[in-house]
């Protein structure tokens, strides 16, 4: 692999003074004809090129962002993976991207930051106790690591959480997924196009799709800001602003956009040694590297493309996480953003061809996309190269809400993102 | 927060309402007689309009009654509230 990143070509760049690194990919125009366009230069868009080019062979390849890499949900969201989710069909799709991950950063030669340091999900009320066993039993039974902790074991791990009985919502017990943890999510954008890019991918940023064009019924490419593309294969995956691509081929989608916050603090010494998630008390919680608590909120209950939400869902989001970690409470927060999260009816994603031959959607990941991040594009690559789902997103096609064979995990997505 | 005028109680926080999500979805006459693929339609395929949107709401801690706005799904702006039954000002009919 040409600049291979390595500890010598560290050390040869110290010695420059780490002038002379090059382009981690390039920026070209957009070529005449493709055999497959990718539209959405976010984390889920990027695997799919990049699996596109290395597991099917198609490098005639062209992801279009209309802003820039990473400027979208994937450098937006709170970088929790993990893979405890209650049904067959999400936990095998969620466990296959946990699986991925854990290869990735020696995959891609780019350092993901992928940090094992399990997630734990509070329960707080009987039911929650009752939720959290059969999703723990059902994850076991999947083959995915869980377990059902004790306040006093939670304690031992988080030695800084409230388990104290007089809390408003008193600690009954949590699950825990020693595998789930935290990545860089920028890197993770910036891997994929790197990786993507040595195939021969064309990653085009500042190219804004427009239009899809179809003839007699299949689609034969995409009008862009920078003129018309052509491609017999389009993929999109464009999170927040997937129905308004779906208008352009004239199809509908059970999708809602929300705008779903999130908000850091400033740095401080490592406080927490995993990642907190309580669905009861809504609140999400996890440290970086750089020190900084990263805490994630909900989403507003309304329809919103603004990439900002309201305060008083920070207020309440804050709020539950003081309840769990009282001395946070004097901790300054430093920024808050905002997200357009493309909601589904079943918490669950699309991955699918639709009824415009050579069209594939991959979305409705919600809240929760980021973890699913190379498993997404992994089998969306299968699903455009082949035409055909891969066993592990059949289940995830548009025709499930003609049928009712809807997969309900709310409850696994709940907060939980 | 947004503040939103009820057509009843007049300017209040956005917390005292619900969300309902698209307004005038009308809901088939005879669902017996549609095909599964016009039923899954009804029930699950949004409009998610990027701009003017007429959307339903509810003053569920104030008069209880739901009804409508245009809003603005980009700049969060109400542009105008009207009661259920009444055509938006758009030219939706009820």
């Amino acid at each position: 692999m040409k600049n291979k990143y390595s500890i010598f070509s560290l050390v040869r760049n110290a010695v420059s003074y780490h002038q002379n690194w090059s382009q981690a990919w390039r920026s070209p125009d957009p070529k005449p004809a493709y055999d497959a366009i990718i539209v959405g230069g976010g984390g889920h868009g990027l695997a799919t090129a990049y699996y596109l080019a290395k597991e099917h062979s198609i490098t005639r390849v062209a992801v279009l962002e209309k802003g820039w890499i990473g400027g979208g949900n994937t450098g937006r969201n709170t970088t929790i993976v993990r893979s405890n989710y209650l049904w067959d069909e999400a936990a095998h799709l969620y466990e296959k991207s946990l699986k991925l991950w854990e290869g990735l950063s020696q995959e891609l030669n780019y350092n993901v930051m992928f940090s094992q340091r399990g997630v734990m999900n509070l329960g707080h009320t009987l039911q929650d106790m009752r939720d959290i066993v059969r999703r723990s039993s059902a994850n076991q039974l999947n083959g995915i690591d869980s377990e059902v902790l004790t306040p006093a074991q939670i304690k031992n791990i988080e030695p800084t959480i409230n388990i104290s009985q007089q809390a408003r919502y008193p600690i009954l017990g949590a699950s825990f997924q020693p595998r789930g943890g935290v990545a860089r999510h920028d890197a993770v954008a910036w891997g994929f196009a790197r990786g993507a890019d040595r195939y021969g991918v064309d990653v085009i940023q500042n190219c804004e799709v427009t239009g899809i064009r179809q003839q007699n019924g299949s689609v034969t490419g995409v009008d862009t800001t920078r003129g018309f593309i052509a491609a017999p294969k389009v993929g999109v995956v464009a999170a927040g602003h997937s129905s308004l691509l779906a208008d352009y081929a004239g199809l509908r989608m059970p999708i809602e956009s929300h705008p779903l916050q999130a908000l850091v603090s400033e740095p401080l010494k490592p406080v927490l040694n995993t990642v907190i998630m309580s669905n009861a008390v809504h609140g999400y919680i996890s440290q970086s590297d750089k020190g900084e608590l990263v805490v994630g909120a909900g989403i507003d209950s309304y329809i919103g493309y603004g990439q900002r939400g309201s305060y008083s869902v920070i207020e309440g989001n804050i709020a539950a996480i003081v309840e769990l970690f009282p001395n946070f409470s004097r901790v300054k927060m430093l920024r808050q953003w905002g997200g357009i999260v493309d909601v589904c009816p079943d918490a669950c994603p699309i991955i699918s061809l639709t009824p415009v031959k050579g069209l594939y959607f991959n979305c409705g990941w919600g809240t929760g996309g980021f973890k699913a991040t190379p498993g997404s594009g992994w089998v969306f690559a299968y699903t455009i190269a082949r035409n055909t789902p891969h066993g592990l997103n059949a289940a995830f096609d548009l025709n499930r809400f003609y049928t009712g064979a809807l997969i309900d995990e709310h409850g696994a997505a709940g907060v939980a993102h | 927060m947004l503040s939103i005028d009820c057509p009843w109680c007049g300017s209040r926080d956005q917390s005292e309402f619900s969300y309902g999500g698209e307004a005038h979805i009308v809901r088939p006459k005879e669902p017996e007689k549609l095909s599964d693929e016009d039923w899954g339609d009804y029930l699950f395929n949004r409009k998610n309009t990027k701009g003017r949107f007429e959307e339903q709401w509810c003053h569920t801690a104030g008069c209880r009654r739901w009804f409508n706005a245009v809003r603005d799904s980009q700049s969060y702006k109400i542009e105008a509230v009207y009661k259920i039954g009444e055509q938006s000002p758009d030219g939706i009919p009820e």
